[in-house]
């Protein structure tokens, strides 16, 4: 029960910091938010039995992504507060109804429970179950697809900042 | 159990979809693009501790979190581009590029 309820609090959680990613004005809010919302998620995948997944989330999505956030709205100039001010007017006319919105698909959720028929046709047990036999084995063409968009990725930045 | 998770999911996908809609700024775009990712990455995972198949999901959440990396480093470097070319982040203001 109370591993249910802890659960429960971190999904909450993740969501919670996901809706103050959208609704604050600061871009560098925006950025702590979504981090926030990365490391607690790491924190449910791991007691997903997925500690590999988990550290990855935390490391890449909780880190480096964060970092590249940050660098880049430091590089696109800064708003003044008279720029914010009316930002923030005219944010709240177009974000106000988010919470609403998440409100009424959590009632809405709520109500039809018990009425979404969801029957699991579980797969018979797995033959293995350990990520790095997986990864390596039976899906190593992942990591060759993987490591081809790491490469284009790269390739693209570059270009992106080739000096004429 | 899986209906908390599940509600976790739908909202946060809801949330990373209506920032993605609603937003003209290119860099709050990427951020919901991001919670979308993140929504998907814990269903992946959802998926496979119901099915049993940790292993597995790993494996796809791991290549997820890669090719997310590599989407979120090229949107970052388009954007700081069309900042330097325009000096501005909003989308309504570069509707007039050609292409």
């Amino acid at each position: 029960m109370n591993d249910m309820v802890l659960n429960s609090v971190l999904v909450a959680a993740v969501v919670i910091a996901g809706v103050y990613t959208v609704m604050t004005s600061r871009l560098l809010h925006s950025a702590i938010g979504l981090a926030i919302a990365s490391a607690i998620l790491a924190i449910v995948i791991f007691k997903l039995n997925s500690p590999l997944a988990a550290v990855f989330e935390l490391s890449v999505c909780a880190g480096l992504i964060s970092a590249i956030f940050i660098s880049t709205i430091s590089l696109t100039g800064r708003v003044t507060p008279e720029e914010l001010s009316i930002r923030d007017k005219e944010r709240f006319s177009r974000f106000g109804i988010l919470p609403v919105l998440i409100i009424l698909v959590l009632v809405a959720l709520t109500i039809t429970r018990g009425y979404i028929p969801i029957t699991l046709n579980l797969p018979a047990p797995p033959v293995e179950n350990n990520v790095q036999v997986i990864l390596w084995g039976s899906r190593f063409l992942d990591l060759f697809g993987q490591i081809v968009v790491l490469l284009a990725g790269a390739f693209g930045v570059v270009t992106f900042f080739r000096e004429k | 159990m899986l209906w908390v998770y599940g509600v976790g999911i739908v909202l946060l996908f809801a949330a990373g979809l209506y920032c993605l809609l609603a937003t003209y700024n290119l860099v709050r775009a990427v951020i919901g693009i991001e919670l979308m990712i993140k929504a998907v990455t814990l269903f992946i995972i959802l998926a496979g501790f119901v099915t049993g198949r940790t292993g597995l999901a790993q494996a796809f959440a791991i290549t997820l979190i890669v090719i997310e990396v590599v989407i979120m480093v090229v949107a970052m470097g388009v954007i700081i581009n069309v900042y330097k070319h325009t000096n501005t982040l909003d989308v309504r203001n570069i509707r007039n590029m050609k292409g």
